[in-house]
């Protein structure tokens, strides 16, 4: 009987649960897709190292499941509230019949029941779909082949969904229960009918807190884009202050908006007359009126949205499309030196790297020769060789005080002139050639290069090292790198004649750049290597005394791509995921809030047809109501988004850069898909709801 | 005298075969232009379903009604809404005002939706502001007027497109005493001083007697009808008495 009774009231109140239903299977989906990418990645064909990386990423993925959930589980739980709200006539009509809190309440466990069986189904249904497309996403995002395409679905990811989920509507039907037994019959009976009550707030502490507002916001603007120096000197205390004072100028700005947006429409007669647009605009500023604080969160969380999705995804074009070319070679080996206590290496143990390198690989039976068309080893020498101080000459204290975060006093990376011009053979860049009495510096890192590289060269700074004084070849630098650990970027490496020779004491470590031979197979050379200088790449060579003084380890470009790969396969995943979350969370907010007015609204909108408004311009006020409640927010979270994104590409810089526009517009796709859809489901929900209703 | 308003053997039925109620059973009256008409009758009588054929917002079962020579028991869809805007103007017992909007938008609204240019909107609501005595109240919000003030408010909207018909559903219901004596005597005045045509609902003899006409019905059909004449407001009233206890209303009823 009751279950009878709570099928009925669902096929009843579908109109209201459509935005509920809506999200639930969104969220359902969304969790499941992004907990099935686990199983979509054993598929994939890829290295160990890579297999490690990805087995990260799923369990961060997982642990930013339990967040998600949270996120989710409040949703819902506000979805139902709602819905309770909208039907507490009817309880209280089952109450006046003699029925008890207690058959009210089994009702509404049944009813949640149902909905979340279905809406779990559908949602699983719609998740197993879109992972089939995801998969592909997945191996594109690891660069890997799908060995097989194959119908994936994920036993594991659909009973974390059920699990999850299962609590959710648990805590949700307990929810109720409390709710309903806490409800009074005088209360549910007369909640339908409140007048309503405008408020108008002074219009110049409006236009005054106006105006404060937009200061705030431009000087937070301006902090994180043209200020950014400022902002990173202390980055800790204003990187809180400037998102306090963005969350605080938004309230305020909200709050300020609404009263005064009313006075500016109202003083526009021409068009505050004309049609429905007085009840409209009048409809949008009582409802912002009332949702200053739920308008300003929903814009902020639109606004993080924003950022995280073109952000993450920005991260991920970059990677594919830039850092690939500029990793000068293939494998770079690094010998350290255990220093002495004096805090250098002893003479004698500086010798040709080169040469022990060759031998240590051919006592392992792999030929050097064959596998690497180059090998150049250079020392790096501590900073009493040359430190950036000295190259910048008499700029250094300007350049120290502008750039606050630059280590003024670190060594130099310098290289003899045959050794770079033997790298640069191998890879393919064109060689230098410098007088006894000159130096180059060879850099490609752009900031590095426009804030101090260039301005020392052009001012011809002379350096002297070795006791020797040298002048800058060319006025600006030679565009290159040189070593493995600068595929980020090289911000300068210095270059000088052969006929200088540097004292072994003040070597740090010996790295030699090795150029894989065209025609070998590159993975087993590699395999290779891996196993001679063990699994975390170090060997370590006993001294004649046998303790150890040194000990060698190598990076591979292949690992830095791999590196590289998985960690904006991770932040794109956690990215989307989030961005997805919160997006869906704001738009079911908003829709609620809509609809919750909706009886009111039916009211008025019969109120309105009986004194012979046409049916379009109704349609067309309710669209336009509904349209602007929900532009307004996203408008204010795309001007900030826009400074935001600014930032963000800021930081990211130290990546490299970003491929923005790509980013912008698969972001706004999202946006569109999310937030359009929530917006059409209550225009269509809110259409059906003021409808005339006919004996 | 024009014709404004004729009902021709008009049918409402409700329900189905087993169990059919006859809100309207076969009534036929005519309207003429400057009548005051209130149409009486206890609470089922019949009266408001009457009331909302006539406006529309009912459909008849049978049977023609014709406002200003047009058939309004053939139309349909937006060209109802396009009458209702145009010929018709309407005032309720709950008022039915917009919460949100002061009592100068409330009333523009009327011109609004027939896109009326601002200038003319402003005038006009001034003018008619004047005629009910409301100007003061223009800018406040429903819930800052009182009843009758929101019930003149009402009624400025229902007449500022000087419709052809006005229609009013127990205007009065929700006023006290001297509100109600105010809003009735300017629907005197209104009708005799513009000759605007009221068809006016109500239970209430007092209400009624302001009108020059008074038509009763009982279970769906016309039981009498009295016309005010040369008669005084007071000797209509007790004319309208009597014939309320003829129609056995309850004591309730007058007064």
């Amino acid at each position: 009987m009751f279950c009878k009774l709570a099928l009925k009231n669902i096929r009843r109140s579908i109109k209201d649960y459509a935005i509920y239903f809506f999200t639930l299977v969104l969220g359902v989906a969304v969790f499941y897709v992004f907990n099935a990418i686990e199983s979509q990645t054993v598929l994939l064909d890829v290295t160990p190292r890579m297999r490690d990386m990805i087995e990260l990423t799923n369990g961060i993925l997982s642990a930013v499941s339990i967040l998600v959930s949270l996120i989710l589980g409040f949703l819902i739980i506000y979805a139902s509230r709602f819905l309770i709200k909208r039907r507490s006539k009817e309880f209280g009509i089952y109450l006046t019949l003699g029925m008890s809190k207690r058959k009210i309440s089994t009702i509404l466990l049944l009813e949640t029941l149902f909905i979340g069986l279905i809406s779990l189904a559908i949602g699983l249904l719609a998740g197993v779909v879109i992972s089939q497309f995801t998969s592909v996403l997945v191996a594109n995002m690891f660069e890997a082949n799908l060995t097989r395409f194959t119908f994936v679905f994920s036993v594991s990811a659909m009973l974390k969904s059920l699990l999850y989920f299962g609590v959710i509507y648990l805590i949700v039907m307990i929810f109720n229960t409390v709710n309903i037994s806490r409800q009074k019959l005088i209360n549910l009976l007369s909640s339908s009918r409140r007048s309503e009550k405008v408020k108008m707030k002074n219009p110049w502490v409006c236009t005054v807190v106006f105006l404060v507002a937009c200061a705030m916001l431009a000087w937070s603007y301006w902090m994180v884009t043209a200020g950014i120096a400022d902002f990173i000197s202390s980055v800790e205390e204003n990187f809180f202050l400037v998102i306090a004072t963005g969350v605080i100028a938004t309230f305020l700005l909200f709050w300020s908006l609404s009263g005064l947006l009313l006075r500016i429409f109202t003083s526009l007669k021409g068009i505050y007359y004309r049609k429905l647009n007085s009840f409209t605009l009048r409809q949008f500023s009582s409802k912002i009126n009332t949702t200053v604080a739920s308008m300003s969160l929903i814009s902020l969380m639109l606004f993080v949205t924003i950022c995280v999705l073109s952000s993450a995804l920005s991260v991920r074009n970059y990677i594919n499309a830039t850092l690939r070319d500029e990793i000068p070679v293939d494998i770079e080996f690094v010998k350290y030196y255990h220093t002495d206590t004096d805090g250098k290496p002893e003479a004698t143990q500086v010798g040709s790297f080169k040469d022990e390198l060759e031998q240590i690989l051919a006592d392992h039976g792999i030929n050097a020769d064959e596998i690497f068309s180059a090998i150049v080893a250079f020392p790096r020498y501590e900073s009493n060789i040359l430190s950036l101080r000295d190259t910048l000459g008499e700029l250094a204290d300007e350049i120290e005080l502008t750039n606050p975060e630059l280590y003024i006093d670190s060594p130099e990376e310098v290289i003899h002139l045959s050794e770079y011009n033997a790298l640069a053979r191998a890879i393919g860049n064109p060689e230098l050639s410098l007088a006894s009495d000159e130096y180059a510096i060879v850099a490609n890192y752009q900031p590095a290069i426009t804030t101090f590289r260039n301005p020392a060269l052009a001012a011809n700074t002379e350096i002297t090292i070795a006791g020797k004084t040298l002048r800058p070849k060319y006025s600006e630098v030679q565009n290159g790198s040189v070593r493995l650990s600068q595929a980020y970027g090289n911000d300068g490496v210095i270059i000088i004649p052969d006929s200088i020779s540097l004292d072994n004491k003040e070597v740090i470590e010996w790295v030699a750049e090795c150029v894989y031979r065209d025609n070998i197979d590159k993975k087993a050379a590699e395999a290779a290597i891996e196993d001679v200088f063990s699994h975390y790449g170090i060997y370590q060579s006993p001294d004649s005394d046998g303790t150890y003084s040194s000990f060698i380890y190598f990076n591979s470009r292949q690992e830095i791509i791999d590196n590289s790969v998985s960690t904006n396969a991770m932040v794109t995943f956690i990215g989307l995921y989030l961005g997805i979350i919160f997006l869906i969370s704001s738009a079911a907010v908003l829709a609620l809030k809509e609809l919750s007015e909706s009886s009111d609204n039916r009211d008025k909108f019969t109120m309105l047809r009986k004194i012979g408004t046409s049916e379009k311009m109704l349609t067309s006020a309710l669209f336009w109501q509904i349209a602007i409640f929900f532009a307004f927010p996203l408008l204010v979270a795309i001007i900030h988004s826009i400074f935001g994104i600014k930032f963000c590409s800021f930081i990211l810089e130290g990546f490299g850069g970003m491929d923005l526009i790509g980013a912008i517009t698969t972001t706004a796709g999202i946006l569109i898909l999310i937030y359009g859809g929530y917006f059409l489901i209550t225009f269509l929900c809110s259409k059906n709801i003021i409808r005339e209703h006919r004996h | 005298m024009k014709t404004i308003l004729e009902l021709e053997k008009v049918e409402k039925y409700y329900g189905n075969h087993s169990s059919l109620t006859k809100a309207i059973d076969n009534i036929s009256f005519k309207v003429e232009e400057g009548e005051f008409v209130a149409i009486m009758g206890a609470s089922g009588s019949g009266k408001t379903t009457l009331l909302n054929v006539i406006s529309t917002i009912d459909r008849v079962t049978s049977g023609h009604i014709y406002v200003d020579g047009e058939d309004i028991t053939s139309l349909r869809g937006d060209s109802l809404n396009q009458f209702r805007r145009e010929k018709l103007g309407f005032i309720f017992q709950d008022f039915n005002l917009l919460d949100s909007l002061t009592a100068f938008e409330n009333i523009a609204l009327a011109l609004s939706i027939q896109n009326f240019d601002t200038h003319e909107i402003e005038d006009r609501v001034k003018k008619v502001a004047k005629k009910l005595d409301i100007e003061k109240v223009l800018k406040k919000y429903p819930y800052q007027m009182s009843g009758g003030q929101k019930q003149r408010a009402a009624s400025a909207r229902a007449i500022i497109t000087d419709p052809k018909l006005v229609l009013a559903d127990e205007p009065t219901g929700a006023l006290d005493s001297k509100s109600s004596k105010m809003l009735l005597e300017q629907f005197e005045q209104l009708n005799h001083d513009y000759q605007a045509t009221i068809l006016m609902v109500t239970h209430d003899a007092f209400a009624a007697s302001y009108a020059t006409r008074v038509i009763f019905v009982k279970d769906g059909k016309i039981f009498n009808e009295i016309r005010k004449g040369k008669d005084t407001r007071k000797q209509f009233f007790d004319a309208i008495i009597e014939v309320v206890t003829l129609l056995g209303g309850d004591a309730n009823d007058v007064l």
